[in-house]
């Protein structure tokens, strides 16, 4: 919400057809609606992806649908899949070559987690290890809808960032980072196994 | 009165330039007054495929390849200027029969010398 216009005054100048709004309002409003997505897929997730594109699902309707080729012209990084400690280094990468602002979606269970993969030797659990992710959606793959919910509840999280002032969203401040360290192969694990500046699991006290 | 023919065109250049300079001119302002640059090594990489680029972007072919650039000319390129000319060819006056003629004279002789170097022998 506007913090410079009042919202009985704003409600009032509606009533007589008056639409006033703010340059922060104008600007979330227009990037929530244009969100265009980082277009590749890792596993089984990646034809949900598809398929939540596709006609049916018409992820159009939520301004999505304009799958970027390039890192360069993309918003959003769906993870959609299985993320290989193979594979790791190069999603990192990408996510650094992209613009601010960006925003991530982990999708389903093994790009939180691992998911039925995380015993493996050579899965990462949780893209979150390296990259900050704004939106997690559990699933074995999830559906399409669970896709559109997360793309709504990022147009949500879009919309409340403040362009201005001490609580300003995060990619406005000089002295946040907009790329993080590139795992490398190391013997046995990615060398470092996760980016404490981003991953910060919840210490566990068992009594 | 009519107005100038021209003031059209103007009033057309006029929007030419407005329409793709207005949203530059902005997005510089926002840039100059809201976002902050972060500019990095991965950011202003070349390549864009998540991939490390290896090697140098400068590559040179190897000279052997000038037999492939033959071949093609004579059987490619020829058959192009060939179809053209069979269609017209009742039409044809004297002077461009010998010009296609000399033209063909000239693919026909790389066209034997490849052959004696033996590049149209299937490679087993």
């Amino acid at each position: 919400m506007s913090e410079g216009v009042d919202e009985g005054l704003r409600s009032e100048l509606q009533k007589q057809g008056v639409w006033v709004t703010s340059m922060q309002e104008l600007y979330n409003w227009g990037r929530k609606n244009s969100i265009w997505p980082l277009q590749f897929g890792l596993a089984c997730c990646a034809i949900e992806m598809i398929a939540t594109a596709a006609s049916r699902y018409d992820l159009a309707r939520f301004g999505g649908e304009v799958f970027r080729p390039s890192p360069r012209q993309a918003d959003l990084m769906i993870v959609a899949g299985t993320v290989t400690k193979k594979m790791a280094p190069q999603v990192v990468r990408l996510y650094n070559q992209m613009p601010d602002p960006k925003y991530v979606i982990a999708m389903g269970a093994c790009a939180i987690s691992g998911g039925p993969f995380k015993q493996g030797y050579n899965v990462l659990k949780g893209i979150d290890r390296y990259i900050p992710v704004d939106v997690y959606i559990p699933g074995c793959p999830p559906r399409p809808e669970a896709l559109l919910h997360a793309f709504m509840e990022l147009q949500r999280k879009i919309d409340e960032q403040k362009l201005t002032g001490a609580g300003k969203a995060e990619f406005l401040k000089p002295q946040q980072p907009s790329e993080f360290p590139v795992p490398a192969f190391g013997a046995h694990d990615l060398q470092p196994p996760s980016n404490p500046d981003v991953f910060r699991p919840p210490h566990l006290e068992r009594a | 009165m009519n107005p100038d023919p021209y003031l059209f065109l103007i009033i057309f250049v006029g929007v030419a330039l407005v329409f793709p300079l207005a949203p530059l001119a902005l997005a510089w302002l926002w840039r100059r007054f809201f976002q902050p640059p972060k500019p990095g090594q991965d950011k202003n990489a070349t390549y864009e495929c998540g991939v490390e680029a290896t090697g140098e972007a400068q590559v040179q072919f190897r000279s052997q390849y000038y037999l492939y650039a033959i071949i093609f000319l004579i059987f490619d390129v020829e058959a192009i200027f060939l179809v053209p000319f069979a269609v017209a060819f009742t039409r044809l006056p004297v002077g461009a029969f010998i010009a296609i003629l000399v033209f063909l004279l000239l693919l026909i002789e790389g066209l034997i010398w490849a052959w004696g170097k033996g590049c149209l022998n299937w490679a087993r």
